[in-house]
């Protein structure tokens, strides 16, 4: 019993919900600051945040960055915290083409691995993580 | 009417690009993307691992099986039998009607011409013959089937390698359509043609078919593989190699 409840997910939780102004969601997810030291190790986490598989970022001891995407350097300056936040959550939302993944969403999915099914990538903290993060890259 | 004009330039920019389809004469093998050494890996024989399975292919062709003829026994010498063979499937097939791939017709000849039970998905035997049969192509092209029972089939596959999937939402189309050459981290992104199957992977360090190659890519976007042999996976291979028609053939290929 107790290694069936292990090894099946963990059960879907709702996702905070959040309001989109323009290109940007203003308020933040869980309402406290992110821990940008966190942040970065989620961004370099191959597992984890992904984001060095297609981006490329100042975060010398992964060697092995992508170029698909805009490098991270200077993203905290070119976007403001809520245009990073939607970019993060849902990208698709201002380019359906991007091969950028919604990092905050389930729904709307197909064929999701039994591992990560009713699973965002990242949680509401972590996102904010990351942001703190992504605001120093100036 | 400057108005109407400007809102639907609008929404055509909205609209999500249509993933164009590689051009003929843009199309590159995998082996193009690879390292020199990996080349030489894959071009001497006596270097190229995949070769101990092509040999052991060999003798499983000669075996005979008990009280039923070996491969040999009613296909006779492979280099003539089997040339062209590998380049010609996913093929359909009358009985189950459907297409069926390399392996599949393998374990089809065990099952009615040898009373054999079918190789496991991805066992030795199994892959050892892929690979002795297809290496009987190499330097052919690839040659799908003019078939128009395949068609629909055909289609599938096709709408399979443009459906975005899993958690990460990407379909096959975006990375080796729209972005081939790019970096994947490290790694540049080849344009997912099936000139080489089974290969040796590096990364495995073993021998491997298309469709555990399929079922990495599948992991590596966080969706839920299919069965080995799905009608879903034989028919994403059937538009490969569609996709692939004209390219030679290079099994045993090496890959990264």
């Amino acid at each position: 019993m107790l290694t069936l409840a292990a090894s099946m997910p963990a059960a879907a939780q709702p996702l905070v919900s959040y309001e989109v102004v323009g290109d940007a969601i203003p308020q933040s997810l869980t309402g406290v600051p992110g821990d940008a030291a966190r942040g970065r190790a989620i961004v370099a986490s191959r597992q984890k945040g992904l984001c060095l598989l297609c981006h490329s970022g100042p975060i010398p001891e992964e060697r092995f960055q992508g170029n698909l995407a805009p490098p991270l350097d200077g993203a905290g300056s070119r976007w403001s915290e809520g245009q990073l936040r939607l970019r993060l959550v849902d990208s698709k939302r201002l380019n359906p083409a991007s091969i950028m993944p919604a990092y905050y969403k389930i729904d709307g999915l197909q064929r999701v691995g039994a591992a990560w099914q009713g699973k965002p990538v990242l949680s509401a903290e972590e996102i904010e993580d990351v942001i703190a993060y992504l605001k120093t890259l100036r | 009417m400057i108005r109407l004009l400007s809102l639907a330039c609008c929404l055509v920019a909205a609209l999500p690009v249509l993933a164009a389809e590689i051009k003929t004469r843009d199309r590159r093998s995998g082996f193009d993307f690879m390292t020199p050494s990996s080349q030489d890996m894959q071009r001497d024989d006596m270097l190229n691992p995949g070769m101990l399975w092509v040999l052991e292919g060999e003798a499983l062709w000669q075996q005979q099986a008990a009280n039923a003829p070996s491969c040999a026994g009613c296909h006779g010498d492979a280099k003539d039998s089997m040339r062209g063979a590998a380049a010609r499937y996913p093929a359909f097939n009358d009985r189950l009607n459907r297409p069926i791939n390399l392996q599949q017709r393998i374990n089809l000849c065990r099952s009615e011409n040898q009373q054999q039970p079918a190789f496991e998905p991805e066992s030795r035997p199994l892959l050892a013959l892929s690979a002795f049969i297809g290496a009987q192509s190499r330097g052919l092209p690839i040659a799908p089937p003019e078939d128009a029972r395949l068609a629909p089939h055909l289609e599938n596959g096709r709408q399979f390698f443009k459906t975005p999937m899993g958690q990460l939402g990407l379909s096959c189309a975006q990375c080796h359509d729209d972005n081939w050459g790019g970096r994947l981290a490290g790694a540049p992104i080849p344009q997912a043609h099936p000139t080489g199957y089974p290969i040796y992977r590096l990364e495995w360090q073993t021998l491997g078919s298309l469709q555990r190659r399929l079922r990495n890519c599948l992991t590596g976007i966080r969706a839920e593989p299919f069965d080995w042999d799905a009608p879903e996976m034989v028919e994403l291979e059937l538009y490969l190699m569609k996709r692939a028609a004209g390219m030679n053939i290079e099994t045993p290929a090496v890959r990264p």
